[in-house]
């Protein structure tokens, strides 16, 4: 068991360095130069090397990779290009935004998912099921952002129940416990928790369906065992694929969150990102898909650390 | 936004060349059967044919602008749909809008169909170092959440309908090549490849007569799923302002410049979304259908 947590570990390792080269060179893509985000385009011309030697873009691109590394391992991710503020410290508090909404989101569309997708494949072909399947469709059919926008107009113009936009009353970024900005988090999280509700209804369904119907449940039950007993046995075979699942859907709610947070103006990174993009922010927008992918990694390293915790063919491999 | 399709298992099938005029003549008689298939189908075909024709069919010009005309109501005189923020006729832009919508699900796929299918052919039966080069590579790309990959790579690329198109592509050519990678390494280790290696046959056409007729059935299956990830996807990249441009027709951008119409006349702000809403249900539902068909080889 601890040879398969070193190998996992091990693995991790090349693959978060590959990221920070995907990231550092990623937003190099783009014909153009960095620098017009803040020089007029008539800039003199010792004004540009002045100013290419602030930023370190008058290096060549591996040393400036490098150097960039180098500063990331110490937690600097430089300033960014159209504030100047620590790209850090912007990153890390739109972060903390985006996993509140990610893990509300999460939380429920998970516990949705897995009660109706085990009632589901209980009751496989009643109406419960059909409901279910038809959750599961709408779920990964659906634009998640153009949910955001019928929320939007049903539970705000139309109704006024709710507020349209930001995290907080007068657009203030900062998040507290209680009712009032609860209130700015039910619509985004709604929207939000549509699509791990969908996939993990249909994992969970397929999965006990196909449990119920194994040889080991007939035996069970033949012994007597009570439902809620028999239930256990089928929800720990069914556990680690949905930890699998549940685990990758949170990792795409961190990332994926951007057009959700662009409809309802929340300042998480998808916000920030989308910002950053278009001011052409080249350190804010390395920052960003650095931290968000990393995130990614370590949580799918957490996922398969775990595994062997609920799976015990794993432990004994 | 969920773009992972749950890999397909598969246990590679004996060749059935003799049997597959009948085998789809089979999925297609059971398919027929499944109404919920049928109508997701007929639907598809509704929405395809609307935007193909739209030239002929649609009742006005997609790119007349009317400043006294502008956010009409559904069922207006003359416009049936409304109109939208700059007077145009709604239901004209709604067909129109299908013909980026719908080449913006499609191409990204097969796109990622072809170059996803080669590289992974090639990796898995290569294996080796090869394989471990490319896959341990496109490790890295599996380690972005997909929507941030393509939203990262267009906003790095500029806005433009071909860099979004660059963008889908390249978020789903890995997710190809694992699944057409792994096929691939089961086959390449059937007796028959063994058969046909030793008889003389060399690497590419063992490839082209033995292992691609088993790969494509699953890595198809696999990328019908992805057509309404990458319609959504597109969409809400257009949406972003990352996509297709104004004045263009193209659902994703209509919800995005309506979106300001929400307080004035917010129906028909949400119409371009029920379009791309329908068309991915119908395609997801439809693939079902086929998969659940193809079952019946098992």
């Amino acid at each position: 068991m601890f040879a398969y947590f070193f190998k996992r570990l091990l693995y991790t390792l090349p693959i978060a360095l590959g990221v920070t080269l995907v990231s550092f060179t990623l937003v190099y893509l783009a014909p153009g130069d960095p620098l017009n985000a803040i020089a007029p385009a008539d800039a003199p011309a010792d004004v540009i090397e002045a100013l290419k030697a602030t930023y370190g873009l008058d290096r060549p691109m591996p040393v400036r990779y490098a150097l960039w590394l180098g500063r990331a391992l110490h937690g600097d991710l430089g300033a960014s290009i159209a504030t100047g503020r620590s790209v850090t410290s912007e990153v890390l508090s739109a972060a903390g935004n985006t996993l509140l909404l990610a893990a509300v989101a999460a939380f429920v569309g998970v516990g949705v998912g897995c009660a109706l997708g085990a009632l589901a494949g209980y009751r496989a072909g009643s109406w419960i099921d059909r409901v279910a399947s038809a959750i599961s469709v709408v779920g990964v059919s659906v634009p998640h952002y153009w949910l955001g926008l019928v929320l939007t107009i049903v539970f705000s113009v139309k109704l006024g129940w709710l507020p349209a936009m930001g995290a907080g009353a007068g657009g203030s970024a900062e998040w507290a416990w209680d009712a009032e900005h609860l209130r700015y988090l039910v619509l985004p999280a709604a929207t939000l928790c549509v699509i791990p509700m969908g996939i993990i209804t249909r994992t969970v369904r397929a999965l006990v369906a196909d449990a119920v119907n194994q040889e080991f449940v007939v035996a069970l039950r033949a012994r007597g065992l009570s439902s809620a007993e028999v239930f256990r046995h089928v929800a720990r075979n069914a556990a680690p694929t949905v930890l699998a699942v549940t685990g990758l859907q949170v990792g795409y709610l961190m990332g994926g969150s951007i057009l959700v947070e662009t409809v309802f103006a929340w300042p998480g990174t998808g916000f920030l990102l989308n910002t950053a993009i278009f001011q052409r922010d080249i350190p804010l927008l390395q920052g960003i898909i650095l931290v968000l992918c990393l995130f990614f990694v370590a949580l799918n390293l957490l996922v398969d650390l775990a595994q062997p915790l609920l799976d015990p063919r794993i432990r004994r491999a | 936004m969920n773009t992972a399709v749950d890999p397909v298992p598969f246990a590679p099938a004996a060749p059935a060349v003799v049997a597959r005029r009948s085998y789809w003549h089979g999925v297609f008689r059971q398919l027929a059967r499944d109404p919920v298939a049928v109508a997701s189908a007929l639907l598809l075909l509704l929405i395809v044919l609307a935007a193909l024709f739209a030239p002929w069919l649609a009742p006005a010009d997609p790119y007349k602008a009317s400043m006294i005309r502008r956010l009409l109501p559904i069922g207006s005189p003359g416009h049936l749909l409304g109109t939208d923020e700059l007077g145009r006729d709604l239901l004209t832009r709604l067909m129109y809008g299908g013909r980026l919508s719908l080449l913006m699900g499609v191409l990204p796929v097969l796109f990622a169909f072809v170059a996803g299918t080669s590289i992974g052919l090639v990796a898995g039966y290569l294996g080796g170092w090869v394989n471990m080069v490319i896959m341990r590579t496109l490790d890295v790309f599996y380690a972005f959440p997909s929507v941030l990959l393509a939203v990262a790579i267009a906003g790095a690329l500029g806005p433009g309908m071909s860099n979004s198109l660059i963008a889908l592509t390249l978020v789903f050519v890995p997710q190809v090549v694992r699944v057409a990678e792994s096929v691939t390494t089961q086959v390449r280790q059937l007796d028959y490849v063994d058969a046909a290696r030793l008889s003389g046959a060399g690497a590419f056409s063992i490839i082209r007569a033995h292992v691609l007729g088993n790969v494509l059935g699953p890595v198809f299956v696999y990328a019908t799923g992805l057509v309404s990830v990458s319609m959504i996807l597109a969409s809400g990249l257009s949406f972003l302002g990352l996509g297709v441009k104004p004045p263009e027709a193209e659902w994703g951008l209509m919800l995005n410049t309506l979106r300001s119409a929400i307080y004035v006349n917010p129906w028909i702000a949400a119409l371009p979304g029920v379009m791309i809403f329908a068309t991915s249900m119908a395609f997801n539902l439809l693939a079902d259908g086929v998969r659940s068909a193809m079952d019946i080889r098992r």
